[in-house]
């Protein structure tokens, strides 16, 4: 049954994307469409005195300017908008009332018969504010933290065996806030259907999460609304949460009674989520020998003043190394911004890289190689929980990596190694990610032609949804891949949770395995029923599916064909849909790793930093598509890059604004900036996690590797960087 | 004052020939070919992700040359050829780019991708791109937040010819 589970199977959506026949949610036409354009709030804090479209409403092609004070109802309670991943508190609620709460909050919608007539009338509504005081810079505002949460209950006496410590590092570790940046621009297409119903085209990563929320906001029944979304152009955990465009769209369509649609702009874009600026404080005690007695990490985040996001930053080290004693918090800030969100591997890519920098100065305080250390502390048991793991490979990832890297040719020292102009150094650093899995239905319809139809309402947000999901289905129902044909993210297919947290590969994967199961049952019904059948008297269990036939397991002569066996029942189409939900195991810890290797090459005069080598050593199970996979992890690696050298949104604090709300001063790499990214998947065989083993893939390419990168910036130039992005002027301060 | 403001400007009728087909379109001035091209001629495969030429999603080959479309206003290519993702495939063949970048798996998303592939053949047709580095400083105007770079690079030797 394993004819293209773990192969580099090419995407079955490929041609569709490029061809240019793959439509994203902006891109869905309707009769009488017309177009809206946001107003975005200019203070961060306050209320609408006023707001006068008069002139905007006299401009040719104008229909309708909706505000606050004109909109349709939209529901009043919290409840209605919270949607299934909200954090606590009250969530944002656009156009609801006068209040602003972060500068580029949306205050207006301009609705025109065209795109360009609304974005120029949009220039004409006028706004008076009335504008109360405000803060939004975190480090500013330190001194407000407070504890949210304890990510993992202490053990020993951290403190007092820091104190004691042969060898004690203890740092802040600044991560700026960051933006998702998805190449496509947020967007909804709301169509008013004959009937008053409405289908909306969304760009999101959960169908269902939008719906509901659509429901309960608007108040309208399940069936009054259907949303659908079946490519998105990237989201990498903003489209998560419904974002306020399909809200728009959605009071615009129910307005005016027609089809409209909402883009946002790039620059609007930077009203949405964002990985939150952190400050991470890291201490670290160990023993001459370099064996950990002392673990703490305290996280202090930007969150808005409406709701509490908080992730898990700083419990990494409970997996990672063993110590007797930690401590570990998340406290939070609360400023005059919205709300930040998940962004790939939210918690862990900047706690870990904190962590992970100080490994390596606490590395080079004991004289340790870097992997030695590593090696001194690898804990083979979950510490919070104190639960083995259902696998960890860890050691052979930096095994494997290291090997692959070259890392014995290391010179320790840091600026030892050269070449020309250039300093050149070699970091190195670990991650660690969750292996979550989620209650998942799918739908196979199997026509006697051999053909299966195979539904969700999953989202492939280009993560490759679309691909395993066929693989897994072509091995379990036995037929070549080209048969199987996949429909996801419409909220009217079987239940699925938003794409996210790298759980979705795990999950969708065994809900299909579920409903093939269904399907060979009745197979296998109709197929004993023939006469002087070969799996007369078989049990469900002793068959499989292969060939386009069910088989005895253990002799695949003793066979029906599919189309045999539905012919002689009298069945054109067997249809069988099925939940999935994977047994609770308390009894282990589940976890991806990595070791990632990393080349700098640093101009000593114009500190000009090049990454010029990557090598990501990954442990996440089994692999369901190599080729698919591996692209998951490069990405991360790119992320990576993105996050030690290029990427920070910088906010103006004098009026609570962010000054680079563009994808040209938010740098992100581009192509010139990535050379050699080799990717390894260690043997990870898994018993426990689930029947495949498999693990996920979305989030772990990504952590440890702005560490990585730092820890050899330092290498290269001995200077120690702990304010991320390392750009050339903190390199040559 | 306020009549000058709000006077949208008056249509001005141009023609264009995409993937080979004739069209003639009464566009204001302030259209963009981008807009152009998805919004008065359905042709959607050529992406907005900003705007403002900073990203290279729209890019689209016009008398052969890669331009971004959103800096390009459509008045301004009156009589021009235009080459968009739809016209690259010929009779159900994808084009060698095309295949390339499935081949390689250059694309997750696939946003980006009718820019970057735009982009790459417009390159092939440059004939400057010698290796890998080339390639790399060459397509930097097309962003891939996904991250595929490496395999984008993979994907435009094959189709170059290179090992």
């Amino acid at each position: 049954m394993n004819a293209y589970i773990g192969t580099p199977t090419s995407r079955v959506d490929g041609r569709a994307k490029v061809t240019g026949a793959a439509k994203y949610a902006g891109e869905f036409p309707a009769g009488g469409l017309v177009h809206g354009f946001v107003v975005e709030a200019t203070i961060p804090c306050g209320r609408i005195a006023t707001i006068d479209a008069s002139e905007t409403l006299k401009v040719k092609g104008v229909l309708d300017v909706l505000t606050h004070a004109n909109r349709p109802p939209l529901a009043d309670k919290d409840e209605a908008w919270k949607d299934e991943v909200a954090p606590e508190g009250s969530p944002f609620r656009p156009l609801y009332d006068d209040k602003i709460k972060f500068n580029g909050q949306p205050i207006a919608l301009v609705i025109a018969e065209d795109w360009e007539s609304a974005k120029f009338a949009a220039t004409l509504v006028r706004v008076e504010y009335e504008q109360q005081g405000f803060a939004t810079d975190l480090e500013g505002e330190r001194s407000k933290a407070a504890e949210k949460d304890r990510p993992h209950k202490p053990r020993g006496d951290a403190a007092a065996a820091l104190a004691r410590a042969d060898v004690r590092h203890e740092a802040d570790y600044v991560i700026p806030t960051e933006h998702h940046n998805p190449m496509e621009l947020y967007a909804t297409t709301a169509i008013w259907e004959s009937d008053g119903k409405l289908t909306i085209y969304d760009k999101t990563q959960g169908v269902q999460n939008v719906h509901k929320f659509l429901c309960t906001v608007f108040d309208k029944k399940p069936d009054d609304i259907r949303v659908v979304s079946p490519y998105v152009g990237g989201a990498f955990g903003s489209g998560l949460r419904p974002q306020y465009q399909v809200v728009l769209a959605t009071l615009g369509a129910l307005a005016l009674k027609r089809s409209v649609r909402v883009v946002l702009t790039r620059q609007q874009m930077y009203g949405l989520g964002y990985r939150p600026m952190t400050i991470e404080r890291v201490g670290l005690g160990a023993k001459s020998d370099g064996t950990l007695d002392a673990v703490t990490h305290e996280a202090i985040a930007v969150t808005s003043r409406y709701e509490d996001f908080a992730r898990n930053d700083t419990g990494w080290a409970e997996q990672l190394y063993s110590s007797p004693n930690s401590r570990f918090s998340h406290k939070l800030v609360h400023l005059d911004v919205s709300t930040p969100c998940d962004m790939r591997a939210p918690g862990a890519a900047s706690g870990v890289c904190a962590l992970e920098c100080a490994m390596d100065e606490l590395s080079v305080a004991l004289k340790l190689d870097p992997i030695e250390l590593r090696l001194k502390c690898y804990s083979d048991r979950d510490q919070s929980e104190n639960l083995p793991y259902t696998s960890k490979q860890l050691h052979e990832c930096y095994a494997r990596g290291a090997e692959a890297f070259g890392w014995s040719r290391r010179s320790p020292a840091p600026r030892s190694m050269r070449d020309g102009k250039e300093l050149v150094g070699w970091g190195m650093a670990t991650g660690v990610w969750e292996a979550l899995q989620m209650p998942v239905a799918v739908r196979i319809v199997l026509t006697s032609n051999g053909h299966a139809e195979v539904s969700c309402a999953a989202s492939d947000i280009g993560t490759g949804t679309y691909t395993i999901v066929a693989q897994v289905a072509a091995d379990a129902l036995g037929l070549p891949i080209e048969n199987i044909s996949v429909r996801l993210a419409d909220s009217t297919l079987p239940q699925a949770p938003v794409e996210g947290g790298s759980w979705m590969a795990a999950s969708s994967a065994h809900a299909v395995l579920a409903a093939a199961e269904e399907v060979r049952k009745e197979l296998l019904g109709l197929a004993g029923k023939m006469p002087g059948s070969p799996l007369a008297g078989a049990e469900l269990a002793d068959t499989a599916l292969i060939d386009g036939s069910i088989a005895r397991a253990d002799d695949n002569s003793r066979a029906v064909t599919i189309a045999d066996a539905m012919r002689h029942g009298g069945v054109e189409r067997i249809e069988k849909e099925k939940l999935n939900q994977f047994a609770e195991d308390k009894k282990h810890a589940r976890n991806t790793h990595s070791a990632v290797f990393a080349e700098v090459r640093v101009d000593e005069e114009l500190g000009i930093i090049r990454v010029t080598r990557i090598v990501s050593a990954v442990a996440a199970g089994r692999i369901l598509n190599t080729k698919t996979g591996r692209s998951q992890i490069m990405g991360g690696v790119v992320w990576g890059i993105g996050m030690a050298l290029h990427e920070e949104t910088v906010m103006d604090h004098r009026f609570g604004r962010i000054m680079n709300a563009n994808i040209a001063e938010y740098h992100i790499p581009v192509n010139a900036d990535v050379h050699d990214i080799d990717v390894i998947f260690v043997d990870e065989a898994d018993a426990h996690i689930n029947k495949l083993g498999v693990k996920g893939l979305g989030e772990i390419g990504i952590v440890g590797v702005p560490a990585s990168i730092a820890n050899a910036v330092y290498h290269a130039t001995g200077k120690r960087i702990r304010r991320f992005p390392i750009t050339l002027d903190k390199v040559l301060d | 004052m306020s009549d000058l403001t709000h006077q949208i400007p008056e249509r001005i009728p141009i023609h264009l020939v995409v993937n080979g087909v004739n069209h003639t379109l009464d566009l204001v001035p302030w259209t963009t070919l981008l807009d152009a091209l998805r919004d008065h001629l359905a042709l959607s495969g050529t992406k907005k992700g900003c705007d403002h030429g900073q990203c290279g999603a729209c890019t689209v080959l016009v008398n052969g040359r890669r331009v971004n479309s959103c800096l390009t206003l459509a008045v301004m290519k009156d009589g021009a050829e235009i080459t968009t993702v739809e016209g690259l495939a010929k009779d159900g063949a994808l084009h060698p780019v095309q295949q390339a970048f499935i081949d390689h798996d250059a694309f997750q998303c696939g946003y980006c991708t009718p820019g970057q592939i735009c982009s790459a053949a417009g390159l092939l047709a440059e004939g400057r791109a010698r290796d890998a580095d080339e390639i790399r400083e060459l397509m930097s105007g097309n962003l891939c937040r996904c991250g595929a770079y490496p395999n984008i690079v993979a994907a435009i030797q094959q189709a170059m010819g290179q090992p």
